[in-house]
C-alpha cells in the first residue's frame, strides 16, 4: 500500500521534473514544478512531516510559484531557445556528463547497506508536529531563525530597489 | 515498509534533472525553475533523513531553506525584471556585458 | 478500516450534494437581496417566489455553446475551471460542522476527517485556489482575460499575508491547529458573554474579515472581474458549463471563508443547548454562516469598487502593519494574563 503510494507520487514528481526540460514556454515549466511540488508534499505527509508538508503547499506552491507566474505573465516572455550560441562543442560532453552524475549518486545510495539504514517504525512519532518544530524552532534554533527574518527583510529592500522604474 | 534509499534515489534523480536544467535552459526565469527543482530535491533528502532517525533538525533545516527560497525568488525575479527592461530578452546567453 | 473509509464516502457525498444545492440557491438568494437592497422585484417568474430559477439557470448553463477561443492556449483552457473549482471543495473536509450525532447506534462526528494541522491545510488550500483564475486569464488569450489575472495573483498574494498574520492572533489563544479543539475552547463563558474570540480578537477579526472579502474577490475588491473595466475579468472567453465552474468556485469560496469565520471567531457550531441536543450545533453552524453569507451580500451593494493602486496601497501600508501589530500585542495580554487569554490551563 504504502510502496504503491510512493511510486504513485515519485513518478508524478519526476514526470513533472522531465517536463520542465521538455516545454519551451517557461510558464508550462512553473506549471510542471507545481506538479512536483505538490507531489513532494504528499511524500512529506507520507514521512510524518506534516508541517513541513503544509508549509510546501503555503509557501512553495502558493506564494513563492505565484510570484514566477505572475512574473512569467507580466513579461509576456518569447519562448527559450535551447541552441547553445557559443561553444558549441560543449553539448556533447554534456550527456555523459549527466550520466556520470546520476551514476555517483545512485553509487553513494546503494553502497549503504539495508541494515544501516534506520526504519519509520522506531523513529519519535511526533517528530513531525507543529508543535514540537515550535518547540524546537524556538529554543535550539533561535538564531538561525532570527537570522533568517533579517535576510528576508533585506530581500525585502532589495527586490524594491531592484524592481524600481528609473526616475521613480 | 519503504527503504529510506528510496526517498534517497528520488531526491538524486531530481537534482540531477534539475542540475541538467539548469545546463541546458537557456530562458533566465527557465533556469530559476530548475534550480528551485534542485532546492526541493535536498529538501526531500533532508526530511526523509530527519524522519528515520527521528531528528527534528533537519526538518528545521527545510524551513529556513524555505524562507531563503522566497527570499531568493523576490530577489531574483526582480533582477530578472530589471534584465528584461534593458535588453527586452531574458536568453542568458546575451546578457554577457559586465553592466546593465 | 473499510467501515472509516465507506463513513469518508459517505460523508463526502453527502457534503458535495449539500454544497452544490447551497451553491445553486446563493445565487437566487444574492439576486433576491440585491433587488431587496436595491428596491425591485429580482426573479420570481419561475416556480414559487422564484424559488426553481436556480434549476432554469442550471439548465440554460449545460445547453449554451462551449465556446473555445481560436488562438487560446487549449489543454490550459480546459483545465483552468477545474483547476480553480477542484481547491475551492477540497477546504470542506476539514470543516467541523457541528458535535458527534448518533445515527445508527454509533456516535458519529459531524466532520468528514480531523487532522492536525486543520487550519495550516485551510490556508495552503486556499493559497493554491488563485490559480484557476490566473491560468484562465492567461490561457484565454485575451487582454482583458490578462488584466483580470494579473490583478488577481497580485491581489491574492497580498491580501494572503494579512488573512494569514490575522489568524494567528486566534492561535495564540487556543493554542492549536486543530479546528476542532479551537472551537472546543470558545464554549465557555465570560461573564455574560460567551467565550468567543470575536471578543477577544476585534481587531484581528476585521483584518480577517477584510481579507477574506478580497479573497474571495468580493465587492470592493472584486478587481480581477471588474465588469465597468474589464468585460468580465479572467472569464470574459468562457461560457457554458465553464463559466459556471468558475461562477460555482467563487461561491464556495464564499462558504468556506464564511464558515471559517465562523469556526475562529464566532464559536463554530456551540450555543445554547447545543451540548446536550447536538442537532441544535448544526443548526447554529449554520444560521451562523448565513448571517456572515448576507453580510458580504449586502456589502456588495452597497460599496463602491477600489481602483487598483488603492487597493496594493490599503493592502501593504495600512492592513498588514496593522495585522502584524495585532500578533505583538495580542502576544503581549497573553504573556501578561495567561489566566483571562488562555482560560484554563492547557
Amino acid at each position: 500500500m504504502e510502496k504503491a503510494l510512493f511510486i504513485i507520487f515519485a513518478v508524478v514528481a519526476v514526470a513533472s521534473a522531465l517536463n520542465i526540460l521538455i516545454q519551451r514556454n517557461p510558464l508550462y515549466g512553473a506549471l510542471s514544478l507545481i506538479g512536483t511540488l505538490a507531489a513532494l508534499s504528499a511524500l512529506y505527509v507520507m514521512l510524518r512531516a506534516q508541517f513541513i508538508a503544509a508549509m510546501q503547499i503555503v509557501v512553495y506552491a502558493g506564494a513563492i510559484m505565484v510570484l514566477f507566474v505572475f512574473v512569467i505573465m507580466l513579461l509576456n516572455t518569447p519562448k527559450d531557445q535551447p541552441q547553445i550560441d557559443k561553444q558549441r562543442g560543449l553539448r556533447y560532453l554534456a550527456i555523459p556528463f549527466a550520466g556520470l552524475m546520476l551514476a555517483e549518486a545512485f553509487y553513494i545510495v546503494w553502497r549503504v547497506p539495508v541494515q544501516m539504514m534506520p526504519q519509520l517504525e522506531g523513529a519519535n512519532r511526533d517528530a513531525g508536529t507543529t508543535l514540537s518544530i515550535g518547540r524546537k524552532l524556538f529554543t535550539d534554533y533561535l538564531l538561525p531563525f532570527e537570522v533568517t527574518s533579517i535576510l528576508i527583510l533585506m530581500a525585502v529592500v532589495g527586490a524594491m530597489v531592484l524592481a524600481r522604474r528609473e526616475g521613480d | 515498509m519503504i527503504p529510506l534509499s528510496w526517498f534517497l534515489g528520488l531526491s538524486a534523480l531530481l537534482f540531477t534533472i534539475g542540475a541538467i536544467g539548469v545546463f541546458i535552459k537557456r530562458n533566465a526565469i527557465s533556469i530559476f525553475l530548475c534550480i528551485e527543482l534542485m532546492l526541493n530535491a535536498v529538501n526531500l533528502t533532508l526530511v526523509a533523513i530527519s524522519s528515520y532517525f527521528g531528528d527534528l533538525g533537519g526538518q528545521l533545516f527545510v524551513f529556513i531553506v524555505m524562507t531563503v527560497a522566497a527570499a531568493e525568488a523576490a530577489v531574483g525575479l526582480a533582477i530578472i525584471i530589471s534584465i528584461f527592461r534593458s535588453r527586452e530578452s531574458l536568453n542568458v546567453d546575451e546578457v554577457d556585458a559586465l553592466k546593465l | 478500516m473499510t467501515d472509516l473509509l465507506v463513513e469518508w464516502l459517505i460523508k463526502i457525498g453527502l457534503l458535495f450534494f449539500i454544497l452544490l444545492t447551497t451553491v445553486a440557491y446563493l445565487s437566487y438568494i444574492e439576486r433576491r437581496v440585491a433587488s431587496w437592497i436595491q428596491l425591485r422585484v429580482g426573479p420570481n417568474r419561475v416556480g414559487w417566489f422564484g424559488l426553481l430559477q436556480p434549476a432554469a439557470d442550471g439548465l440554460k448553463f449545460i445547453f449554451k455553446e462551449d465556446i473555445i477561443p481560436l488562438k487560446a492556449s487549449k489543454w490550459l483552457y480546459i483545465a483552468a475551471p477545474a483547476i480553480a473549482i477542484i481547491p475551492a471543495l477540497m477546504s470542506f473536509i476539514v470543516i467541523p460542522y457541528g458535535t458527534e450525532i448518533t445515527i445508527f447506534g454509533k456516535p458519529r462526528p459531524l466532520y468528514v476527517t480531523r487532522i492536525d494541522i486543520a487550519l495550516l491545510y485551510v490556508l495552503a488550500i486556499g493559497s493554491v485556489g488563485v490559480y484557476g483564475v490566473v491560468l484562465a486569464g492567461w490561457s484565454s488569450n485575451n487582454k482583458y482575460s490578462l488584466l483580470g489575472g494579473l490583478r488577481a495573483s497580485a491581489q491574492m498574494i497580498s491580501y494572503e499575508l494579512s488573512l494569514g498574520i490575522s489568524i494567528v492572533g486566534v492561535l495564540l489563544i487556543s493554542g492549536s491547529l486543530d479546528l476542532v479543539q479551537i472551537v472546543e475552547r470558545q464554549h465557555t463563558w465570560m461573564g455574560f458573554l460567551p467565550r468567543w474570540n470575536i471578543f477577544l480578537q476585534p481587531i484581528g477579526f476585521i483584518i480577517f474579515f477584510i481579507s477574506a472579502l478580497a479573497e474571495t474577490n468580493r465587492v470592493p475588491f472584486d478587481l480581477p472581474e471588474a465588469e465597468a473595466e474589464l468585460v468580465a475579468g479572467y472569464f470574459t472567453e468562457y461560457s457554458s458549463l465553464k463559466f459556471a465552474m468558475f461562477f460555482m468556485s467563487e461561491y464556495f469560496h464564499l462558504i468556506t471563508v464564511t464558515s471559517i469565520a465562523t469556526t475562529l471567531y464566532f464559536g463554530g457550531w456551540s450555543g445554547p443547548g447545543a451540548a446536550t441536543y447536538p442537532v441544535l450545533g448544526l443548526v447554529y453552524f449554520i444560521i451562523k454562516v448565513f448571517i456572515f453569507i448576507f453580510i458580504f451580500m449586502w456589502i456588495r451593494f452597497t460599496l463602491p469598487r477600489f481602483r487598483y493602486d488603492q487597493l496594493m496601497r490599503f493592502g501593504w501600508k495600512f492592513l498588514l502593519p496593522v495585522a502584524i501589530l495585532n500578533v505583538v500585542f495580542t502576544a503581549t495580554l497573553v504573556l501578561l494574563w495567561p489566566d483571562v487569554f488562555l482560560g484554563s490551563p492547557r
